[in-house]
């Protein structure tokens, strides 16, 4: 097939975000043969998952709920014939409400909540499925270049069972304004910036509580993992 | 018949706000760890090894905002099966390039032994704001004999070859070995297609 068509992936060098410029490489890429390459990840247990991990309106609760748009976050986790993976790690990290990370050099003149801390963790279970809650996160400005604003955003990192199943990447929110104006998520090809969007599933909701998104995850490669 | 594919979902960037998720003891945040930079718990003083290096950027500025992790088998050639983080040998380490006073990352650990042919290696994986990607590479030890005849160094261009091996420093005081990652330049290290 086309390799236009099927690559989903952004380029290394993507000069309209700026910091690709100085940190991408400039060589090409060693190609690793087959048998070189296989190299298993440890498997999680549960004991790297505390009571409240999944949970971010409440991991850093003082004394009140935090404010903002509560929601509820799930999907699968796949390899790319479709086969859910179990034990996957999903860690994510967010902006608050405001659209303030409560990252130490982050200077955005929007106010931190005491309530929030923005970080948690998850397991994918039998079914390859995790799932939290959180507070919807606000748009936040970079600077990148004039009056550059973020579209909200969940930063996600995926450690799944062999060296090829590590994903960094980031979950949007349907129908942002700011999609446009983003190099970010522009970085990926047109037709494949959909995969990043998460579905808002309303049967999914929990009325008078928190409205919800679906958000799968597809990995590279085959699982070859024997614990599958 | 092959069977018909998924798309992989895309790749973004870590970031710089990554430290408070993924390795909040390490810098200070509120929030616990599940990987770190002691890969090895427990092991006699003499076998114990320090790995540590600065990454580069293009214009050869340290770079204080990336996230490293190593991967690796122990003493034997063996990578560990299941994670605890009680175990005395892990295998799996993560560090922030934000928290060492010369902006490096600091490992400790033991060699690794022999894996199916391959000289003591260990794997690495990088991320950094400006990255879109995962970025892979992996580091062998100078002066192992064995890496003359290693598969994977071999198929690499001679030239580059040093750039996929940690240097032992003169520390006098434990066993160092320092891996420096240069994403451009002269000296741009070898990173991997998997
Ligand atoms: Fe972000």
């Amino acid at each position: 097939m086309d390799d236009m068509i099927t690559n989903v992936q952004p380029p290394y060098l993507y000069p309209e975000y700026k910091s690709t410029v100085l940190r991408s490489p400039t060589k090409p890429l060693l190609i690793i043969k087959e048998n070189l390459k296989n190299i298993q990840l440890p498997v999680f247990g549960e004991s790297v998952i505390g009571k409240y991990d999944s949970d971010l309106t409440k991991n850093a609760r003082k004394d009140h709920d935090p404010i903002g748009e509560r929601i509820k976050v799930s999907g699968k986790v796949m390899d790319e014939y479709g086969k859910p993976l179990r034990n996957v790690l999903v860690e994510i990290w967010q902006a608050n409400a405001a659209g303030r990370y409560i990252h130490k050099e982050e200077i955005h003149d929007a106010p931190l909540d005491p309530n929030f801390l923005g970080a948690g963790r998850m397991l994918t279970d039998n079914d390859g499925r995790y799932t939290f809650y959180s507070i919807k996160p606000g748009a936040y400005p970079w600077g990148n270049h004039y009056n550059a604003w973020r579209p909200n955003h969940i930063h996600f990192s995926v450690m799944g069972h062999q060296l090829t199943h590590r994903l960094v990447t980031q979950m949007y929110f349907p129908g942002d304004p700011l999609f446009e104006f983003d190099p970010i998520y522009q970085s990926v090809p047109l037709h494949a910036r959909h995969l990043m969007v998460a579905k808002f599933r309303m049967d999914w909701t929990e009325p008078e509580f928190a409205l919800a998104y679906e958000f799968n995850i597809v990995l590279k490669g085959k699982c070859q993992s024997i614990f599958e | 018949m092959e069977q018909s594919k998924l798309p992989q979902t895309p790749s973004q960037t870590i970031g710089p706000y990554f430290a408070y998720g993924l390795t909040a003891v390490q810098y200070g945040y509120g929030f616990s760890s599940v990987i770190d930079n002691i890969i090895a718990n427990e092991a006699p003083e003499k076998d114990i090894i320090y790995v540590t290096g600065n990454i580069y950027d293009g214009n050869g500025k340290v770079i204080h905002d990336a996230m490293i992790e190593l991967w690796q088998a122990d003493a034997k050639g063996a990578y560990v099966k299941n994670y605890e983080q009680e175990l005395l040998f892990k295998g799996l380490g993560r560090y922030g390039t934000g928290t060492d006073g010369q902006q490096r990352f600091v490992f400790k650990t033991i060699m690794p032994g022999m894996v199916q042919g391959q000289a003591p290696h260990i794997n690495v994986t990088l991320f950094m704001r400006g990255s879109l990607h995962v970025l892979y590479t992996r580091f062998y030890f100078e002066g192992d004999p064995a890496n003359e005849n290693d598969p994977l160094l071999l198929s690499v261009e001679p030239q580059r070859r040093t750039t996929l091996v940690a240097v032992k420093t003169n520390n006098t005081e434990q066993q160092e070995y320092c891996f420096n990652i240069y994403m451009q330049g002269e000296n741009e290290t070898v990173f991997f297609d998997l």
